[in-house]
């Protein structure tokens, strides 16, 4: 029955102390934090770390729960925050850039044809900005509508309109350069 | 505008989603952790303290004072070392990143509103405010109950909670090494009034201050308690971390998507070869305070954004106007070069008739006015909404005004209004806010469908395009664009152009657009620009008294040997489009004015920079007195089809030069000095200031005090 109950029903019963239902909320959402912090990170590894870490602290996170927004955006919203202080603590971009390397480098005995797809990705996403790379993981790698990836990097719909439009045209470009 | 490629966000959609599943002993290891975390939570009845003063950065102060009352040399020293390493590591890569005016084009939505904002995130800041996202979720801060976790291995973590001491939030307590790029932001919010312009500082002028801070820390190494703790902080952190490659803390090169335009500088052209040198005149005033935005941004403009004549027209001059029926009148000055004693300057000054304002013929104007999201900076659309508020108070009740925006989709925002109903055209501007991209072509198209409406006899219809240059939706071609806008000129409307902010600024789009529209380019960064641009020019801006004015000038070889044009790289017209009514070239407005120096070198001056030729059996030029060339200039009055000419013959005179034309002299050779042009010898900097400084002649309004002041600003960037 627990199973059926949505999201924020359960996050609500589980801030007031519902074991049950805090258990059913984490099974239900850790392949959605890990998928996110993936596509933010290109790191397989930081990605399984972050979801730990955001789970960990999703029980005190909780309490201050209140049912503002819905859930799944309340969520997203930790994993952007969580994987932008692992940024900082980063202290670069290089190496969240090489992140996707080191995926690249994972990926290199799967055969040919996708290996080229990943290290096509790989160049595409290391050559975005972090800010253009977020919006393309919320509204592409999370099918999320614009007006949604707004919200949750709060921002403005048409700024997130504009960043994927800076996207795209900087995939032309390199698009361009491939063929040149 | 599809093309048949596929789209390149559904092929990185596809391959995003094409990542690997996650790992099931990680998932039952990390949902493991969250409901131990959650038991231990319901027994414990501590509220979670929300703000950063959490106990374990507590105790590590605590630890931090206990190890410095029993004060050792040695810690001390290893602290010091440890700054200055890491500060030699961000003095070796900074320069990386001092590369161009600006990186992302998304950056300055970080920077640029570092003025406003007080906190260091600009993600976590401009969020809602929901109190449970506003606090950091670092792994290790989250709650004092919490095992501290390790960086390594999450399932190590989880299974012997005691091993790791050493918690990641001790990284944030450093003051270093969160560099770029939150780190920086923080640094030009700290520096932000030494700054002055920095809302409009790119994101280098705040690694620069990075750098400022890094190298000024180890002249302090114990001076304060805070630096001493600081000293510390970082000292624990690096022993507990390994030192990370300077190479790791460089930004990567972010694609930068400012784009000039320019050409390589003229060279010196042989008389006897190549006697006669054509060109457009330009009346764009961008180059100079694009200039001014990076120079008072903290870094000297890339060469390519410095166009040499747009500096020199940029300043107003009091040549001598025409008395006849002429449009325009045309003032010689031969002087002596400041940087080359063998040569000399030829300087002429073109200035616009000024017919009488009450009589002008009535202005139908449409602002065409880009809305798309990365217009939303203050000195973007604010600024914008400002300046066209200044220039209304200028127009005159026949005037008409409408406007048109465009982000998304473009769209008519008022329609054709009378200058006299002030209040609906502010209601209209003041409604416009930011958001879309950018479908430039399509405003383009709206807005002069609007025009042609508006336009009856004897009116002068302009499209007046305010934009960041941003034009990304609907046009992959500019060519198209350009051609689209040339024909458009035809119908006898207008186009200017002003561009605002920086970081996304596509100058060679809008000189392209302004030229082939029969326009001005000009670049606005500040309300007092605005004011220049719009109020104090809102004739000559908006009414054109000459179009299509050509200069050819034929050099005579018995006294010019070598010449050498400085500046109108982008100008440049063949020497057989300058009868050919069909080339376009610039227009000139009421009551502006033009100048071009030429560098001419003597036959016989030691200062030839080419050799005679051993075969030249050319008899000797014909000599025709003391004329140094001949000045021809072409121009069609507004509406007429065919164009006049007239001629003058450039005569070596006796007289001084004027202020003016040795204030143009001085801005011409500090527009060299910005473009790296080499024919200035040992000339510098501190002889263009005091070159400048002796010509300011009465600067009413400041504008030649001020190109002193950046001069003076480059000379120290220069150094650095």
């Amino acid at each position: 029955m627990l199973m059926e109950t949505p999201d924020e029903t359960l996050a609500l019963a589980a801030a007031g102390g519902d074991r049950a239902a805090f258990s059913v909320l984490v099974q239900r959402h850790y392949d959605r934090i890990y998928r996110l912090a993936y596509r933010l990170t290109g790191a397989q590894a930081e990605a399984q770390d972050l979801a730990q870490d955001i789970c960990a602290a999703l029980p005190a996170k909780l309490r201050n729960w209140r049912g503002e927004a819905r859930f799944t955006t309340w969520l997203y919203r930790v994993v952007c925050n969580a994987v932008h202080d692992m940024r900082r603590r980063q202290a670069t971009r290089t190496r969240a850039s090489a992140g996707w390397g080191d995926w690249e480098l994972a990926r290199q005995d799967e055969n040919a044809a996708q290996a080229e797809a990943a290290d096509w990705l790989t160049t595409a996403m290391t050559r975005l900005s972090p800010e253009l790379r977020d919006t393309v993981a919320l509204v592409l790698g999370e099918d999320m509508t614009q007006a949604e990836a707004g919200i949750i990097l709060g921002l403005s719909e048409g700024t997130i309109a504009w960043r994927m439009s800076e996207v795209k045209k900087r995939l032309r470009a390199m698009a361009a350069e491939e063929a040149a | 505008m599809m093309d048949d490629k596929p789209d390149p966000l559904d092929t990185l959609k596809a391959a995003l989603h094409s990542l690997p599943a996650p790992d099931g002993d990680a998932k039952a290891a990390a949902i493991r952790l969250a409901m131990e975390n959650y038991d231990r939570l319901q027994g414990s009845t501590e509220p979670l303290r929300p703000n950063p003063d959490r106990p374990v950065k507590a105790g590590f102060r605590m630890e931090v004072f206990a190890m410095f009352k029993a004060l050792k040399t040695k810690p001390l020293l290893a602290a010091s070392t440890s700054v200055a390493a890491l500060c030699v590591g961000l003095f070796i890569v900074m320069p990386l990143a001092d590369k161009g005016p600006l990186t992302g084009a998304n950056l300055p939505d970080v920077v640029a509103k570092a003025p406003h904002q007080t906190a260091v995130r600009p993600v976590t800041d401009a969020a809602p405010k929901v109190a449970a996202i506003d606090e950091p979720v670092a792994a290790g801060q989250i709650t004092p109950t919490l095992p501290p976790v390790a960086e390594g291995d999450p399932l190590a973590t989880v299974q012997d909670p005691i091993t790791v001491p050493a918690p990641p939030s001790q990284v944030e307590m450093m003051p270093q090494p969160d560099l770029a790029p939150y780190g920086a932001t923080a640094a030009a919010e700290a520096d932000d009034a030494a700054l002055g312009a920095a809302g409009q500082a790119g994101p280098n002028v705040a690694s620069r201050m990075v750098e400022r801070k890094r190298t000024d820390a180890p002249a302090k190494p114990e001076g304060s308690a805070d630096m001493a703790v600081a000293d510390t902080e970082v000292m624990a952190y690096l022993e507990q971390a390994p030192l990370p490659a300077p190479a790791d803390m460089a930004p990567p090169p972010v694609d930068n998507t400012e784009a000039f335009a320019n050409a390589p500088a003229n060279p010196v052209k042989i008389t006897a070869v190549d006697p006669v040198s054509t060109f457009s005149i330009d009346v764009d005033t961008a180059s100079y305070a694009m200039v001014r935005s990076s120079l008072n941004a903290g870094f000297l403009p890339d060469p390519a954004s410095v166009r040499v004549e747009e500096m020199v027209n940029y300043f107003p001059y009091s040549y001598a106007a025409p008395d006849g029926p002429q449009a325009f009148q045309p003032s010689i000055t031969v002087m002596p070069t400041p940087w080359n004693p063998n040569t000399r300057l030829v300087h002429i000054g073109i200035q616009g008739a000024m017919p009488a304002i009450a009589n002008r013929p009535p202005l139908n104007l449409v602002f065409l006015i880009d809305t798309s999201g990365s217009m939303d900076e203050p000195n973007k659309l604010p600024l914008l909404k400002q300046s066209l508020a200044l220039m209304l108070a200028q127009l005159q009740p026949t005037d008409q005004v409408a406007i048109v925006a465009y982000a998304g989709a473009a769209g008519q925002v008022l329609a054709p209004t009378t200058a006299t109903n002030k209040a609906a055209i502010m209601a209209a501007l003041d409604n416009l806010a930011a958001g879309g991209s950018t479908a430039g072509a399509e405003g383009l198209q709206l807005a002069y469908q609007v025009a042609a409406q508006m336009a009856q006899d004897g009116e002068v219809s302009r499209v007046i395009l305010a934009t960041d240059g941003d034009f990304n939706v609907g046009i992959d071609d500019p060519e198209a664009l350009k051609t689209y806008i040339a024909d458009q000129r035809k119908s006898g409307v207008y186009l200017s152009v002003l561009g605002f902010g920086r970081g996304n600024l596509d100058d060679a789009t809008m000189q392209a657009l302004a030229q082939n529209g029969n326009g001005q380019a000009a670049y606005i960064d500040t309300l007092s620009e605005a004011r220049k641009v719009l109020v104090d020019q809102v004739s000559g801006t908006l009414y054109p008294i000459a179009d299509n004015v050509k200069i050819q000038i034929e050099w005579n070889p018995a006294q010019v040997a070598e010449y050498r044009l400085i500046g109108y790289e982008t100008r440049a017209l063949a020497r057989e489009d300058f009868n050919n009514d069909k080339v376009d070239a610039g227009d000139i407005g009421a009551g502006t004015a033009v100048t071009a120096i030429y560098e001419i070198t003597a036959p016989d001056s030691p200062a030839l920079l080419n050799d005679p030729l051993r075969y030249d059996t050319k008899d000797k030029p014909l000599v025709t007195g003391d004329e140094l060339g001949f000045l021809r200039l072409r121009s069609v009055a507004p509406g007429a089809s065919t164009s006049t000419l007239q001629e003058t013959a450039i005569r070596a005179t006796t007289a001084a030069a004027s202020d003016d034309a040795r204030f143009a002299v001085a801005i011409a050779g500090f527009g060299q000095l910005l473009s790296g042009a080499n024919y200035l010898g040992d000339w510098g900097w501190d002889q263009a200031i005091e070159q400048a400084l002796a010509a300011r002649g009465t600067d009413d309004f400041g504008y030649r005090i001020e190109a002193v002041t950046l001069m003076r600003l480059a000379k120290e960037l220069a150094v650095q």
